[in-house]
């Protein structure tokens, strides 16, 4: 028997009145991804994981976490599930030792026995004592950390967990989150930080405006946004002119005269075509690299489109194809 | 975080399988209520008001001395023959809008208080139902309403006693009854005002729940005693007259007459549950479906 995947999403909606938060999202999260949520502010990633944990009802659609749907199984579908949404939360009041003795308590399962372990892996042992009322921002985000690991959890939930930290800080983050999957927990990881993705992350989705624009593997992302190629040559007029008349060479930017060169996109075959139609006029080649695209490019190119163009963009079955976007933009 | 790979090893996930499930006693739940309500100063605000009216009653009745109150409530007459009267008295004032006041103050912010800081989701994500932290809240109000009676009769009656002594006392009826058992009937109508003022509790604790804000749910609350009160004082509206809520205030009444009126307290009794178990069954329902979006 397959154990039924970490989180199942299909055809998820959520709306506000007139706005829809969340618009037909699917995600499929398999045991063992590092998988990152990215999307610009207001894509609804954080609206799409409180329905995830049953904190929000969807207007359609459905979420399961290990095959239970919290919204018929209450607190059973978070079984082995642990995470936070935007800023974790705790009482002022109490001390932060105190709010995990709460939340140990409403786990139950011996979740007490684990408070020092998880206040010593986000290292508030010697603060532990104090209320978090006074804690600063980074300290209530690792009790955040420490109240999700006091569950357990095979898979965490983590939204955007690195905001407002300090470079020291979401350096010790993405270890830790690095550490947790390498002992097996699976990690949905919402994130604005897309170098933390693209280290930490082996599948992405991508939502925009409520869609997801992209689900799959990080490295076929990559691919998908085709090799680029940087050329510097001793003419970058003309060579502008001759790439873009070439067959086969696309997306040719380049604003000469420019010391940077021209980028374009083209397979093997048509970058050897091409440097040979450069020499045949005369334009000697200084550098032709390629480059692979970053993920940054990528999140770009499928997010930063006008909302006209988006809704354009969209498929007869309201879905957009993430490869022709890709191809259109830039 | 800094020493991330010194760190202990992070705790082994859970076993795979639902068998290990198991769901904390909605007990639980109401304990960590109770002790939330113990950390924060507001519970102390309510409970004070509740020791300081007593207290300031005796010192008054003290610097006065008087010993007719002129008034036609028996127990007024014998402020300073009986200590008991003091508790009896105190009930008589506090109960019509001081201890409703009190009983809103927290139920009306069990709820929502949480809802505005952003911990309820962090409560609502553990293995405890929704079903079970509105239950351990709702609790846990009424436990405070109750602790905020007895404890004002505990200092009516310690504060009327120290100064007036463990004397014998004259009902209602006219009937004297023995010190021990008017004590036994102090407690006993506090109790019995439990009825109605554990009835406003769950009225707070349903606007607590809808209102989402703990100042409209604590002012709506004692705005729905005062309106009912008013109601009450209408001319030509005597009809309804039993049927209002805050009428039951005085179900008490009954139990300082010889022989006891039961009927006041039945009635209030099948009443208030009128008023009490649909307020707390919508606000339960809404508790279960809302969303929780705050912080
Ligand atoms: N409770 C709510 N009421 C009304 N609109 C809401 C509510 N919650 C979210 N929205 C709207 O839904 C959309 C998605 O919001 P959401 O918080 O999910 O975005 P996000 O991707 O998490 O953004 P960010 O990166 O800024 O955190 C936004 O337009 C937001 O205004
Ligand atoms: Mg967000």
């Amino acid at each position: 028997m397959t154990e039924a995947p970490p989180v199942k999403a299909r055809g998820l909606v959520k709306r506000y009145d007139e706005v829809v938060a969340v618009d037909h999202i699917d995600l499929n999260v398999q045991v063992g991804d590092v998988y990152g949520f990215l999307g610009p502010n207001g894509a609804g990633k954080t609206t799409t994981l409180r329905m995830a944990l049953g904190l929000i009802m969807p207007t359609e659609g459905t979420v399961e976490l290990f095959g239970r749907d919290p919204l018929r199984e209450g607190a059973r579908a978070l079984e082995g599930v642990a995470g936070f949404v935007e800023a974790p939360r705790f009482y002022p009041y109490l001390t932060g030792r105190k709010n995990l003795e709460l939340l140990a308590a409403l786990d139950g399962d011996g979740a007490n026995e684990r408070i020092d372990e998880v206040l010593q892996i986000v290292e508030l042992s010697p603060r532990g004592g104090h209320r978090v009322g006074g804690y600063s921002h980074g300290m209530r985000q690792r009790l955040g950390i420490a109240a999700a690991l006091l569950r357990k959890p095979r898979l965490l939930i983590l939204d955007e967990p690195a905001t407002g930290l300090d470079p020291a800080g979401m350096r010790d983050m993405r270890l830790l989150i690095r550490r947790l999957a390498d002992e097996g927990i699976t990690v949905l990881l919402s994130s604005h930080q897309l170098p933390e993705v693209q280290e930490l992350c082996d599948r992405v989705a991508i939502v925009d405006r409520g869609r997801v624009v992209y689900e799959g593997a990080l490295a076929d992302l990559r691919r998908q946004g085709g090799a680029g190629y940087r050329l510097r040559s001793t003419d970058d007029t003309r060579a502008l002119a001759i790439a873009r008349a070439q067959a086969g060479v696309e997306h040719v930017i380049g604003t000469p005269p420019t010391p940077h060169g021209l980028s374009f996109q083209a397979d093997e075959q048509h970058v050897g075509a091409l440097s040979l139609a450069l020499g045949a006029a005369g334009v000697g080649i200084l550098a032709l690299t390629p480059e692979l695209a970053t993920l940054e490019d990528l999140f770009f190119r499928l997010t930063e489109t006008n909302g006209a163009a988006g809704s354009e963009q969209a498929g007869a079955d309201g879905r957009e194809d993430p490869t022709e976007r890709l191809a259109q933009a830039s | 975080m800094s020493s991330v790979a010194a760190s202990p090893a992070v705790p082994a996930p859970g076993g795979a399988g639902g068998l290990s499930f198991k769901r904390p006693s909605t007990l639980t739940a109401y304990r960590w209520e109770l002790r939330k309500l113990i950390s924060q100063k507001r519970t102390y605000m309510g409970l004070g008001l509740a020791v300081i009216l007593p207290i300031v009653f005796v010192v008054f009745q003290n610097v006065h001395q008087r010993h007719d109150h002129g008034g036609n409530n028996p127990f007024a007459r014998q402020i300073t023959q009986s200590g008991l009267a003091t508790p009896v008295l105190m009930l008589l004032f506090l109960s019509v809008f001081m201890l409703p006041l009190i009983a809103a103050l927290v139920a009306g912010d069990i709820v929502a208080a949480e809802d505005g800081n952003g911990t309820l989701k962090t409560i609502l994500t553990r293995s405890v139902d929704r079903g079970q932290v509105f239950a351990a809240k709702a609790l846990a109000a009424v436990t405070y309403a109750t602790i905020a009676v007895f404890l004002s009769a505990a200092v009516a009656t310690v504060g009327g006693v120290a100064s007036w002594g463990f004397n014998q006392i004259t009902t209602y009826s006219g009937t004297v009854v023995s010190a021990p058992e008017g004590l036994l009937l102090v407690f006993a109508a506090n109790a019995c005002y439990l009825i109605p003022l554990l009835t406003v509790a769950s009225i707070g604790v349903l606007l607590s729940t809808v209102t989402r804000n703990s100042a409209a749910a604590v002012v709506g609350t004692v705005g729905i005693v005062i309106l009912l009160f008013i109601v009450g004082q209408i001319p030509g509206l005597e009809g309804i007259k039993p049927y209002l809520l805050t009428e039951q205030f005085e179900n008490w009444h009954g139990l300082l007459r010889t022989p006891t009126d039961w009927a006041p307290i039945w009635h209030s009794l099948w009443l208030c549950a009128l008023y009490a178990v649909p307020a707390l069954f919508a606000g339960y329902l809404v508790f279960l479906r809302r969303d929780v979006a705050g912080g």
